[in-house]
């Protein structure tokens, strides 16, 4: 069985298509550095990223196909779904050498779960933007945490940005323990240093939060409960579009979690 | 911000739940000069109430005090109720502490009538215009106009909010005097032909000057309660074609009457409100403007109502057995459109995947059709099947109602989003 290890990055998957194509060895699994484990009856081929081939071949993707299914690919890519690598590695190899726009063609297995993919990471992403929820802390910093499903927060930072552009803000990735903080010109990556923060709930440590944050977590939750119609009560419906597990961040739903409930 | 704010978001959020409209969607709004907010075309939902409502925007009254007395409404001056009226500021500041924090997209304000309408809505084209320009605010909002109002305040409300509404409420006229005497269809119409002219003119003026301000980017909508008043589905859903036609409205909501005032003998008695019929309203809506249906396709004097057992899109289809089966391989995008069981998106991606190799039924499945529906409806690149013509319709109808069965409980949902509106 053919074996290629990456290093967990998008160059890095790139590296490993351009040079499997190049030795012609067809890959049967694609590992990062990350996940894999030893395989012994596998021949392993480790590659290093290289820049340089991973924008021949993206170029390349990028001239047979078009700008919106280059973002599809990437997007998939962040589900760091099992065995996504295979996929994006034969939708690549299909844009490549077929003639015609592969995107659209879903008798292909290979199109048919990466577009599966991509839409999820898409769902998600929406998600972020719709249930993140800022708290205000003593030096002006909207502080929110989230725990995507899959890698999403690098696909609404440009969204942050240009709706809280007045505001310094952080969107922190609870379950991959890295964020983005705006300064009020940039934003740039961060991990955490931040004790006062609880990395489970996110919640922001009462001596750092704005003496006003309570009284606004307060309204909200009074708003909420009153704009809701008994009469029209509907908690499949509501389950459904607000699943339990984005509870926590929500002052709404006190930040209970299911695991708090259970 | 005061305990007294406390109190008055209470009543005031809640003298406000029955305006169904919460929608953010349409308007392309920037961010302006590097301020706060921006309005996302696609909308944004950042709740659900356990009624399984979206909840986008902040929805206020800015008064629940009113002059007049709608036989419908829970504000009405006949009730005995607990009375509140925010000032310009609170609702400001709350308008600006929720969207930092990523709770809402932005602002919705409705308003009791106090003293005169043009009293009133001077009050909340204020509040709109401390928000656009003192606080440099670029996030959503919608003002309900108020009939009656001047049209100067209506067009000035136009600068500064996204959407406008003037709510019809009662489909008829008659209906309409019967239950609220105070209004009548002139005060409602007028500020829709005012706002649609202005948005015309808009248009023009900012194909020749780019930096025209916009007047209600996303156009202007109103509301129909239904059940309130014995208007068949022909007459509301004529109306609503109409409104969309003439008056160029984006959107037409549809409000199953909430019996709040059940001691008032002119309005039916109701157990419950009406939400599967409201549910069925608008998926016909979703047909006429996304399908290609005429009204009359779907309700005409022989069918004046929807059937509430199945969607509109099927019964259609069981009314209608000589159009099928129709060929996936062959027949048009808006043939396509018209099998129960394939929406938009499948229709699409069916024109588009067929250019490649000739459509089975696992494909159709990939695509994302719903088969058990289709498949009495379509032919494809497979053996033959029993479809409509075989079974008859009233066999497909029973067999398509013994399957769903489980899901019955999701109907009568409401929503604002076009995904929460299946009509497949
Ligand atoms: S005018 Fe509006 S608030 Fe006043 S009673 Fe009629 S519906 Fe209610």
């Amino acid at each position: 069985m053919n074996l290629f290890i990456y290093d967990q990055t998008f160059e890095g998957l790139l590296t490993v298509i351009h040079d499997s194509m190049e030795m012609n060895v067809e890959p049967e699994k694609i590992m990062s550095t990350k996940s894999f484990q030893d395989d012994l009856f596998a021949i392993k081929y480790d590659i290093a990223t290289d820049p340089d081939k991973f924008d021949k071949i993206w170029n390349q993707v990028k001239e047979k196909s078009n700008e919106e299914n280059c973002q599809r690919i990437f997007k998939a890519f962040l589900s760091e779904l099992p065995d996504i690598e295979l996929t994006i590695y034969n939708y690549i190899k299909l844009i490549i050498e077929t003639p015609y726009n592969v995107e659209v063609n879903f008798s292909e297995d290979c199109v048919v779960k990466l577009n599966n993919a991509q839409k999820k990471v898409g769902r998600e992403s929406q998600r972020v933007m719709m249930f993140v929820r800022f708290q205000k802390t003593v030096d002006d910093i909207y502080y929110s945490s989230f725990d995507p499903k899959y890698n999403v927060i690098p696909l609404t930072v440009s969204h942050f940005k240009n709706r809280f552009a007045d505001q310094k803000w952080v969107v922190f990735d609870t379950r991959r323990k890295f964020g983005y903080y705006y300064d009020l010109e940039n934003v740039r990556e961060i991990t955490i240093g931040q004790q006062k923060v609880s990395l489970e709930s996110g919640k922001v440590d009462n001596d750092i939060l704005h003496m006003s944050e309570k009284l606004f977590q307060k309204l909200w939750k009074s708003y909420y409960e009153n704009i809701n119609i008994i009469e029209r009560k509907n908690l499949k419906v509501h389950m459904q579009f607000l699943p339990k597990r984005f509870w926590k961040f929500l002052p709404e739903k006190d930040f209970k979690s299911e695991l708090i409930l259970n | 911000m005061k305990a007294e704010t406390t109190d008055k978001l209470k009543i005031l959020a809640s003298a406000a739940k029955y305006d169904v409209s919460c929608a953010s969607s349409g308007s392309n709004r920037p961010n302006k000069g590097k301020g706060l907010g921006n309005a996302a075309p696609w909308g944004i939902c950042h709740s659900f109430t356990e009624d399984g409502r979206c909840v986008s925007l902040m929805k206020l009254m800015l008064t629940n005090h009113c002059i007049y007395d709608c036989a419908y409404c829970a504000n009405r001056k006949s009730n005995d109720i607990q009375r509140s009226t925010f000032t310009v500021n609170e609702v400001v500041d709350l308008t600006i502490e929720f969207y930092r924090r990523n709770y809402i997209e932005g602002l919705f304000l409705s308003s009791g009538i106090i003293k005169n309408p043009d009293y009133t809505m001077e009050r909340m084209v204020r509040i709109a215009k401390e928000l656009r320009t003192t606080q440099n605010y670029n996030g959503y909002i919608h003002l309900k106009s108020i009939p009656g109002a001047s049209d100067e305040l209506q067009q000035q409300a136009g600068l500064y909010a996204d959407r406008l509404s003037v709510n019809i409420e009662i489909a008829t006229e008659n209906n309409l005097k019967m239950l609220a005497p105070d209004k009548n269809f002139k005060d409602i119409l007028l500020p829709m032909n005012t706002i649609r002219n202005k948005i015309i003119e808009n248009k023009e003026e900012r194909r020749k000057f780019k930096h025209a301000p916009r007047f209600t980017p996303a156009g202007q909508s109103t509301q129909l309660i239904i059940g309130a008043s014995p208007d068949s589905d022909k007459h509301i859903l004529n109306l609503a074609g109409n409104l969309y036609n003439s008056k160029k409205l984006k959107r037409v909501y549809y409000s199953g009457y909430i019996p709040v005032n059940s001691y008032d003998k002119r309005l039916p008695a109701l157990i419950e409100p009406p939400l599967k019929r409201e549910n069925r309203l608008y998926q016909a809506d979703w047909l006429f403007r996304f399908y290609n249906y005429s009204i009359n396709e779907i309700v005409n004097d022989d069918h004046p109502d929807l059937d509430l057992e199945i969607d509109p899109k099927l019964s259609y289809a069981l009314r209608n057995p000589w159009m099928f089966p129709i060929d996936i391989n062959k027949a048009s995008y808006e043939t396509i459109l018209r099998v129960p069981g394939i929406g938009v998106l499948s229709a699409k991606k069916i024109i588009l995947g067929r250019r490649y190799s000739k459509l089975n039924l696992s494909n159709l499945k990939k695509i994302g059709v719903v088969l058990k529906r289709a498949k009495y409806f379509i032919r494809c690149n497979e053996l033959k099947a029993l479809t409509i013509n075989e079974l008859l319709p009233e066999n497909v109808r029973s067999i398509i109602l013994n399957e769903n069965k489980p899901l019955k409980q999701l109907n009568g949902t409401m929503h604002k989003q076009l995904s929460l509106f299946p009509v497949n």
